[in-house]
């Protein structure tokens, strides 16, 4: 049992991972329904641009979705330095910066699922709403939200298990600072790089799959237990 | 009044419509599948834009595209009932019901919960969801949903298609005391005769996505627009009387009209009851004098109105038997009987061939020949 008991490195990195997991959904979750819903029901020049860029942190190497966050967010980046002026905000080399990072390699994912079961909403029942006297609005919290349910809860996972996994843009924008940016996998790494860091890393790479387990194990309950509610 | 005029383009298809109907009753936009009925009443409801046009319901205008008015679906108080009911699934019966109802101000309110609950027979219903329901119970609570927003004008979509024979007439009852109970006018969707026959005062044909006549039942029927709109195999005329007496011992029932009598075989319902009847126009036969010893139950004085040749070597002939008449003959009978307008024959129906159509009549009570 000795070798299963984390030390306070580690124990750091799991709070840490799920903290940063934590705010980079919280974060996404409004935008991405937002994006999703304009992707999925407005026609518009400049669609195509607007869903590539989406995908964009999909298909680029990590890295290089990092370094441009360095550039742009960065302390003396062009839009990190204009928040740092206006609002305080920082996300250079702090937790904040592995939030959004994550958020962002994240993004495609939430996206995509929200966007789905926005596309199979039956129109038909939001135009039943209007007729019976609801705006625009009410009609997308009370009968749109509410259906896409399933597929916000599917991406809301997903986005969630692809933070804790982030480490490419992690490592790249904000480096692996213990207690700041030093999540799971960039524990991880870390281990893999001293000599005897073996067990520790065998544990925190059983603590990662279990994680994994438990979310889509999480998901999967969920999904039924809405599913069972929309049939009766 | 209610007075609508639109027009609007889509794709190669273009809608054209123009009535006026009373702010009472039921009045039934009728035609075939694809003549843009359906694209009518999206217009009336706000969920599809006239390029062109007006609509005043109740003295209010929704929509005038000279004046730039075009209200929004929200605040034009039209209750809809779709073709497919569309009730949110993720609430409960009494959910669906009250979503329009918390919206609706309560000063403008003229139903309330209970009385629309009861009047549709849906009580047992509340508290499951509409996944559960049959078709017929989903249409039902469809109808008490859009009254408790307390509309001025009712529009509704086919509400009967996708629902079978019996669960059909369990519906009709309902809508055909809407009008009387809660003095709401209501534009009715169909391509069914029968349902014609049973619920509407008025009917507005259309065709080819324009309204090609409107009037009062069942006199539109019997224009010449209406038969060839509804096709020449299916020819018929429509007389409205009512329930005189039953001869169960000769298995007859006996309509009387204001001109005329009909003999039907026996009918399940109460003297006096006003009903309908449809005499498909191949099963009237005329005879120059009436003739005796003959199973043919029904023979009425008649006067040639009309003779109208058709194409398949068929004469239609119109003729006032106390009531508007259609006979389809060919023309060698029109030849031997030398038949000219005004001139006095009888018309023979089988008392068979007379229907009061496929469903209920509306009033609850079962109404039909049996």
């Amino acid at each position: 049992m000795e070798a299963f008991s984390l030390n306070a490195l580690e124990v750091e990195s799991l709070r840490l991972s799920l903290w940063v997991s934590g705010w980079a959904v919280v974060g996404s979750l409004p935008v991405g329904i937002g994006v999703a819903w304009v992707l999925a029901r407005l026609r518009f020049p400049g669609r195509v641009l607007l869903d590539g860029l989406v995908h964009l942190p999909l298909v680029l190497p990590p890295v290089v979705t990092g370094y441009t966050l360095l550039v742009l967010m960065g302390k003396n980046g062009p839009l990190g330095s204009l928040l740092q002026k206006t609002i305080g905000l920082s996300f250079s080399f702090n937790w904040k910066g592995a939030a959004l990072a994550s958020a962002i390699m994240a993004f495609p994912l939430l996206v995509r699922a929200v966007r789905l079961s926005i596309e199979t909403v039956d129109q038909g029942l939001e135009a039943a709403a209007r007729t019976l006297g609801a705006r625009p609005l009410r009609v997308f919290f009370t009968v749109t939200l509410p259906l896409i349910m399933p597929g916000v809860l599917a991406g809301v996972i997903l986005c969630f298990a692809r933070s804790l996994s982030e480490f490419g843009a992690t490592i790249t924008f904000v480096s692996n600072i213990p207690g700041q940016t030093r999540t799971l996998p960039l524990a991880l790494y870390t281990l893999t790089q001293v000599p005897g860091g073996e067990a520790g890393a065998l544990r925190l790479c059983i603590i990662s799959v279990l994680l994994a387990l438990v979310a889509l194990l999480a998901s999967e309950l969920l999904a039924r237990r809405l599913d069972h509610r929309l049939k009766g | 009044m209610i007075d609508i005029q639109v027009a609007r383009q889509q794709g190669s298809f273009r809608v054209d419509a123009g009535f006026r109907t009373p702010n009472a009753g039921i009045t039934a936009l009728f035609g075939l599948s694809g003549a843009g009925k359906t694209s009518v009443i999206n217009m009336i409801a706000g969920l599809s834009r006239p390029d062109k046009g007006r609509i005043v319901v109740q003295e209010r205008v929704l929509f005038d595209s000279d004046r730039g008015i075009d209200l929004p679906p929200e605040e034009r108080s039209v209750g809809y009932i779709f073709q497919d009911g569309r009730l949110f699934p993720h609430l409960t019966v009494r959910s669906n019901l009250t979503y329009g109802m918390k919206l609706t101000p309560r000063s403008r309110r003229y139903i309330g919960f209970d009385q629309v609950v009861d009047l549709l027979g849906i009580e047992h219903l509340l508290d499951r969801r509409p996944g559960r329901l049959s078709g017929g119970e989903k249409q039902r609570v469809a109808i008490g949903r859009a009254l408790l927003t307390s509309p001025r004008l009712l529009l509704m979509d086919e509400p009967l298609a996708s629902l079978d024979q019996a669960r059909k007439s369990e519906v009709i009852p309902f809508i055909g005391k809407l009008p009387a109970a809660l003095s709401i006018p209501i534009i009715y969707v169909t391509h069914s005769t029968d349902e014609v026959l049973h619920l509407a005062d008025d009917i507005v044909l259309m065709h080819c996505g324009k309204s090609v006549v409107a009037g009062k039942m069942p006199e539109v029927i019997h224009r010449p627009e209406f038969q060839e709109v509804i096709g020449r195999q299916e020819a018929f005329s429509v007389a409205s009387m009512a329930v005189k007496n039953h001869d169960q011992s000769v298995g007859l029932t006996l309509l009387q009209g204001p001109a005329a009598c009909l003999q039907v075989p026996l009918m399940k319902c109460a003297v006096g009851k006003p009903i309908r009847v449809r005499i498909r126009a191949r099963d009237v036969a005329i005879a120059l004098e009436p003739p005796s010893n003959t199973s043919v139950q029904n023979i009425l004085e008649a006067t040639i109105e009309r003779v109208d040749m058709l194409a398949s070597s068929l004469v239609d002939v119109r003729l006032n038997a106390g009531f508007p008449l259609l006979a389809r003959v060919t023309i060698k009978a029109k030849n031997d009987l030398k038949l000219t307008v005004g001139q006095k024959v009888f018309a023979l129906i089988k008392s068979m061939s007379i229907s009061a159509g496929a469903l209920d009549d509306g009033s609850g009570s079962s109404c039909s020949f049996g």
